[in-house]
């Protein structure tokens, strides 16, 4: 995405308490955000491997679809909803139980992928024929026109990014908001529901991107310092900006849109086959079916893998190369994992050279290095998927 | 008299080489180094060495012409010695110089300041 200039850039509604904080704020997705606070990306990685970091993440798109006229039967308005969002998706939405959140990925009409994005069912019954939805901050505008326009005159595509969207991530997370509000702690990981707040509702998701068991949670403008004030007064729990986030997601082997994931990548080279349902698939009713079926049916040129680099950090764009020097791929996220000391990276090579412990090797800066496929997460995820 | 490049390098008079206490604050934790080789011949302006941080890569550039006659082999197990340490264990490599006259060409501390400021 083109880097925008500074007159265009928007701030977040807690860009004052970045900078009080600290963060040194950088452009990114349109936005200015702290990409790290004066302890380090570092500290700040390793701080939520271990208690709990918070990380403001309101340049996302959270959002919110409702049907127009609801018939009442919660079951009948959520199939309703479903099956406006279903043809963008390969994902089973009319299958979401109530409470439920669903990662899919909206595809193009060749199967590769328009972005990466969260859809949930609302836990109340009376918000049945209504759809929580959050997409990337560098896409946004144009997912919600698709949204929208596929729901138009059935439903209205309500926009939340004002708000505020904080993910507080680590181990430690659930006990600070058991302290914080006590019923959101009970949610199930890739659960959501909404909870008061002083005299606010926050809508609260168990789910995360670091790998890390935690939540993320949608506050009103009003209210958003305060939160932010509230989660930061906990001694567990320490701010963390785009760096940490970004070397976190890494180490839990999860794509970045725009990196790992763009318009020629399908789900299954990315090594998404768990996000095309089941009934898609039998129904073969979403876009790019056609190519996706068959490379689920084993026609595939290139996969996503997980590298150990020894030596430098290979980024994103430098060459994978075989043993004998021959390029077949190419490193899409690439940095340091803090957690393992170690050159790790994310790429696509041909499904021959994609087992774990292949030797390859990677160009960096010229010289070639030594690389080998590993399993990934490199780091295991540690959701919590039944609460005790 | 140490002198400084607008590339945030550092050089002493007897030609250690590092980057500024200013350089390893904007690069943040440093997580790799790339040294060059005892007895490399360097020209002014050539790329000697790399920094890497969590982000991203940094070339560091020869302040002066001249052989590199040590390199500091600690940064390989700790290139985080650049960081808490810029100019005293974080060095990184060191220089025979071909012309010291070279030197006359850099930045004193206060230009320096002035730049960072």
């Amino acid at each position: 995405m083109a880097e925008a200039t500074a007159d265009d850039l928007k701030t977040v509604l807690l860009n004052d308490q970045h900078v009080a904080l600290g963060g040194r704020m950088v452009p990114f997705s349109g936005y200015v955000l702290p990409v790290q606070y004066p302890t380090g990306i570092i500290a700040e990685h390793k701080w939520t491997r271990e208690h709990a970091g918070l990380f403001d993440v309101s340049h996302m798109g959270p959002s919110f679809l409702v049907l127009d006229e609801k018939s009442g039967d919660g079951e009948a308005d959520h199939a309703a909803i479903a099956a406006l969002v279903e043809p963008l998706i390969c994902g089973d939405i009319k299958g979401l139980k109530p409470g439920q959140v669903r990662y899919t990925l909206l595809l193009n009409a060749e199967g590769g992928t328009h972005d990466d994005l969260m859809i949930a069912r609302p836990a109340a019954e009376g918000w049945g024929g209504a759809l929580y939805i959050v997409v990337n901050a560098g896409t946004k505008d144009a997912d919600f026109q698709r949204i929208a326009a596929a729901a138009a005159g059935r439903a209205t595509l309500n926009r939340s990014d004002h708000c505020a969207l904080l993910a507080l991530q680590g181990p430690e997370a659930v006990e600070v908001m058991r302290g914080l509000i006590p019923p959101a702690a009970d949610l199930s990981f890739m659960h959501y529901g909404s909870f008061d707040f002083m005299d606010t509702r926050l809508v609260i998701s168990r789910s995360g991107y670091t790998g890390e068991d935690g939540f993320e949670i949608l506050v009103d403008p009003s209210h958003a310092v305060r939160l932010w004030d509230r989660l930061l007064g906990d001694a567990r729990v320490k701010p963390g900006g785009l760096g940490a986030r970004d070397s976190l997601r890494l180490e839990a082997g999860l794509p970045l849109y725009g990196h790992d994931l763009d318009e020629t990548v399908s789900p299954v080279e990315a090594g998404l086959n768990f996000a095309v349902a089941r009934r898609r698939r039998d129904a073969a009713d979403f876009p790019g079916a056609t190519r996706i079926l068959s490379e689920l049916g084993g026609v595939l040129d290139r996969v996503r893998v997980g590298l150990f680099v020894e030596g430098a950090p290979a980024r994103e764009g430098a060459e994978i190369l075989d043993q004998y020097g021959a390029q077949i791929g190419r490193v899409t996220s690439g940095g340091f994992s803090p957690s393992l000391n170690r050159a790790i990276a994310l790429g696509f090579v041909p499904p021959g050279k994609a087992a774990p412990g292949t030797r390859l090797q990677v160009l960096v800066r010229g010289k070639p290095q030594p690389a080998e496929i590993t399993a990934t997460p490199f780091v295991p995820h540690r959701y919590v998927r039944k609460p005790a | 008299m140490t002198k400084f490049t607008k590339d945030h390098e550092y050089i002493t008079e007897d030609g250690t080489v590092g980057i500024t206490p200013y350089a390893q604050e904007q690069l943040g934790d440093i997580v790799y180094v790339e040294l060059p080789k005892v007895g490399q011949k360097l020209k002014a302006g050539d790329e000697a060495a790399v920094v890497e941080s969590v982000k991203a890569a940094s070339e560091i550039y020869a302040p002066a012409s001249g052989t590199v006659i040590a390199i500091n082999t600690s940064l390989t197990g700790e290139p985080g010695l650049i960081n808490s340490a810029p100019e005293t264990e974080g060095w990184i490599f060191k220089l025979a110089f071909d012309d010291a006259s070279e030197l006359n060409a850099l930045m004193d501390a206060a230009a320096y300041a002035e730049l960072t400021k």
